[in-house]
């Protein structure tokens, strides 16, 4: 075989790069929606370390624990309360909680204890079930999945994953769409046709396939921005875009939060993408910013004493972040247990005092008004989910 | 002949067929138990010639800063090897009739992930490949585990070079102490597996036993100064009740590699990675039996995986993973090795990284240290579909417009093709697109 040297790959095809597809799409049109409230969640991968993100500057062991990771206005933090700090890598978000958009809470954490693995840790995070050990629930779906099935009204698009990595999330039986700004596929109608017979036969291709074509005619291909949050602010600008059409729940992940080393200098990045993200939400969003709640949460906090290179280790207890127009924010929402060695869980870890998913379920509630007793049963088996901590205005 | 046989085979344990190649005919165990010629075919700079450019681009940096001629050129270097390690990556296995070891030398980078974000400690990368894991494919496997743990790629991914003994000398007197990153990830990921009945208390007491284990710009090395004093106490049994050495560590490995939950763990994990989500328990135990009946050698485990008869389950329960299905398209369409060996940075990039990407496997940079995902359904989603469909198409309109996609569909997929993918085949208009339907079929892309 004789290959003259050619260009190895048209240029063309290149991600992100590619001509948008039409700037006259059509958008779909669905015949009716669950509600115009909105729901973004969040995944933070890596296990942030909730006592540096909102730092409880306030309880008098902290720093002892801590000689170098410090807290408070000597870090330059922003005092939210008088008693928690927020760590200047999220400094752009103040501004949201002066304006009663942005909400914590604290020493919270899944039912995963002990074992301390990201990778069952985030399983057990996305599954929503209540074992200790991670072992997931029987259908071993998503819980984001399972409260589709608990609303009116839903079609294919009213949740998206958005991104090329797979999100347990929102995998299960109820439809959903899954797709990347930069992803494209345009193909001739008669490659369509072709395409269509030899995936007949495979019904995991032929509906993967299906949507890819679908999504595309209806999405112009964003490109990836340049700078360093470029890739970031296109994943949530085509949130924001299918939000303020037809889709009411969407989530993403935001890696970077595995700190075991200089955590002043590792976390930083990670906490910008995480502030882009939430900023580009909200512009873009812009009137549906005021019926949208962004949750943030993570497998587990780290510990409680930093480790032995200006790092942190896995540990139990952490935080989670909640911002959105829909909130009744400004407050860092605990059952503070102290830091004291004694009030720690297993002398080490920030110990939990309540439960994310409790969170989460009212949130829920609230938002697209799921019964509490459905939400136990179906997407948060066994939580308790106590009164109600009032995250949103709902 | 090409049997039905050989191209399941080829598709199970290799990167697929690769019409007019002339087989490895001592069939796939022997290709674990001769020494290949491609391995030194290709030169590379081993890890130390590296670590010395490293030292040369420190020392360029302190003495002319980062906008220095000299500096900058010397991260051109950099940049330039590891653009050949990854060409390197790429022609092994499109060329090699050994696919079954090209697929274990994948499997075992997986099995010990590093995905450096650094330049610094990319540069490794590629003698981390090479020269810790490559060697070590066919003896114990607790050689691989000793290689990997101390070399400079492992030590720095996993944060060891920054864990301190805190009652060592250094500990003492720079109020540092232990990262625990490196001890946890060894157990729950490279060995025993999450499940195993470790606890936090032996992480911690493996944190121990691992400090003094550090790697600097000399090399790695065993630091009696930042080792924790004292014996640790791991899994029940005693190490270290000497002064701290590098042979209490390896004495633990040697234990680990043995121990009757990391032989099930990595049976497991290879019928899992080569035939399916749930694989068949009598496949799994006899490989683990095996593994400890022969104290530990990694052909005992590929010897079951090859012949029991679990290893003829059906075909496509798994999908060729992103990097992998690129290779097994550059076979199909027979690339040949200079048209690798030549591309640019751009082609590169533009032909493999970002394409890569899309399709959801950035190269060399999974999310963690647990590697890429096994699931099919991760892997055949709409956007990552999508991004393989496009790149499929472009290679072959690119690479394959003179082939007879008729012909080449015998060859390369011959009797597990489908009907409909023969009739679709017979209805395209340009040779090309009948390659590319091909490429992009479930058969192709399923395993």
């Amino acid at each position: 075989m004789t290959l003259s040297r050619r260009k190895f790959i048209s240029q063309t095809v290149a991600l992100g790069c590619s001509a948008a597809a039409s700037p006259l799409l059509a958008p779909v049109t669905f015949a009716a929606t669950p509600g115009e409230n909105r729901l973004v969640v969040i995944i933070l991968r890596g296990a942030m370390d909730g006592l540096d993100v909102v730092q409880p500057y306030g309880d008098p062991n902290l720093a002892g624990w801590r000689p170098n990771l410090i807290a408070g206005e000597a870090a330059g933090s922003f005092d939210l309360d008088g008693f928690f700090s927020l760590n200047k890598g999220l400094e752009e978000l103040m501004p949201l909680w002066h304006a009663g958009e942005l909400s914590f809470a604290h020493a919270v954490s899944t039912p995963y204890r002990d074992k301390r693995s990201h990778f069952d840790g985030q399983d057990l995070l996305e599954n929503g079930g209540g074992n200790a050990d991670a072992s997931l629930t029987p259908a071993g779906d998503g819980w984001l999945n399972r409260v589709l099935s608990l609303m009116p009204d839903t079609h294919v698009e009213t949740a998206f994953a958005v991104g090329r990595e797979r999100m347990l999330l929102l995998e299960g039986a109820q439809d959903h769409s899954i797709w990347s700004p930069e992803s494209a596929l345009n193909l001739s109608s008669q490659a369509e046709l072709l395409l269509n017979r030899i995936y007949g036969s495979d019904p995991l291709f032929t509906e993967t396939v299906q949507m890819a074509m679908d999504l595309s005619k209806t999405n112009d291909t964003m490109s990836m921005g340049g700078g360093r949050n470029g890739q970031i602010r296109a994943l949530a600008q085509f949130t924001a875009d299918k939000l303020n059409d037809a889709s009411r729940i969407a989530a993403f992940s935001v890696g970077g939060w595995d700190t075991h080393n200089n955590q002043s200098r590792s976390m930083g990045n990670a906490m910008e993408q995480l502030s882009e993200a939430i900023l580009v939400l909200k512009n873009r969003l812009g009137n549906n910013w005021q019926r949208t709640t962004v949750m943030a949460i993570t497998e587990f906090g780290r510990t409680v004493a930093e480790n032995g290179s200006m790092g942190t280790d896995h540990g139990t207890g952490g935080a989670m972040i909640m911002a959105g127009g829909a909130l009744k924010g400004r407050k860092v929402m605990t059952d503070w247990p102290g830091l004291d060695e004694s009030d720690l869980y297993q002398n080490r870890d920030l110990m939990p005092t309540s439960d994310v998913r409790r969170y989460a379920g009212w949130v829920l509630r609230d938002m697209f008004g799921i019964p509490l007793s459905d939400l136990g049963n179906i997407v948060f088996p066994g939580v308790d989910f106590g009164d109600n901590p009032g995250v949103t205005a709902g | 002949m090409t049997t039905e046989q050989d191209i399941i085979n080829a598709n199970r344990f290799g990167y697929g067929i690769r019409p007019n190649e002339t087989p490895f005919s001592a069939g796939m165990l022997a290709q674990m138990q001769s020494v290949d010629p491609a391995d030194t075919a290709l030169a590379y700079p081993d890890t130390d010639e590296r670590r010395m450019g490293l030292v040369a681009l420190r020392n360029a940096r302190r003495s002319g800063g980062v906008d220095s001629r000299e500096f900058k050129q010397l991260r051109q270097e950099i940049r330039d090897v590891i653009n050949e390690d990854f060409r390197r990556l790429l022609v092994r296995p499109t060329l090699s009739p050994r696919g079954f070891r090209e697929r274990i030398f994948a499997f075992w980078l997986d099995h010990f992930t590093v995905a450096p974000s650094q330049l610094n400690s990319q540069i490794l990368l590629g003698a981390y490949f090479e020269d810790a894991i490559r060697p070590n494919l066919s003896g114990r496997f607790v050689d691989l585990l000793k290689a990997v743990v101390t070399h400079p790629s492992m030590i720095l991914f996993l944060d060891q070079n920054a864990s301190v003994g805190p009652n060592s000398r250094a500990g003492q007197r720079r109020d540092r102490g232990l990262n625990e990153n490196l001890a946890r990830e060894i157990l729950e990921l490279h060995t025993l597996g999450v499940d195993a009945a470790y606890s936090q208390a032996d992480v911690r007491q493996f944190a121990e036993l691992l400090t003094g284990l550090t790697v600097t710009y000399e090399g790695v090395e065993f630091n009696q100064a930042i080792a924790e004093p004292g014996p640790e106490t791991i899994l029940g049994k005693t190490y270290g009740e000497g002064s701290a050495s590098l042979d209490n560590i390896f004495e633990f490995l040697e234990d680990l590699a043995v121990n009757p939950t990391t032989a099930m763990h990595l049976a497991q994990k290879l019928a899992v990675h080569f035939i399916g989500p749930e694989p068949d328990k009598d496949y799994v135990q006899t490989m683990a039996d095996a593994y400890l009946a022969s104290d530990g050698e990694l052909i005992a485990l590929y010897d079951v995986l090859l012949n029991h008869s679990a290893a003829q389950s059906p075909l496509g329960q798994k999908a060729r993973l992103p990097f992998e299905y690129t290779i097994s398209c550059m076979r199909a369409i027979e690339i040949p090795a200079d048209l690798i060996l030549g591309l640019n940075s751009g082609e590169l990039q533009n032909g493999f990284q970002v394409p890569l990407t899309g399709m959801g496997q950035r190269p060399f940079r999974p999310n963690g240290p647990d590697g890429w995902d096994e699931a099919l359904e991760a892997w055949i989603t709409p956007p990552t579909l999508a991004a393989r469909i496009n790149w499929a198409g472009e290679m072959a309109q690119n690479h394959a417009a003179d082939r007879n996609p008729k012909k080449l569909l015998e060859t390369v997929l011959g009797p597990l093709a489908s009907d409909d993918l023969r009739v679709a085949m017979a209805a395209v208009d340009a040779q090309w697109e009948g390659v590319a339907l091909m490429m992009i079929s479930p058969t192709f892309m399923r395993r």
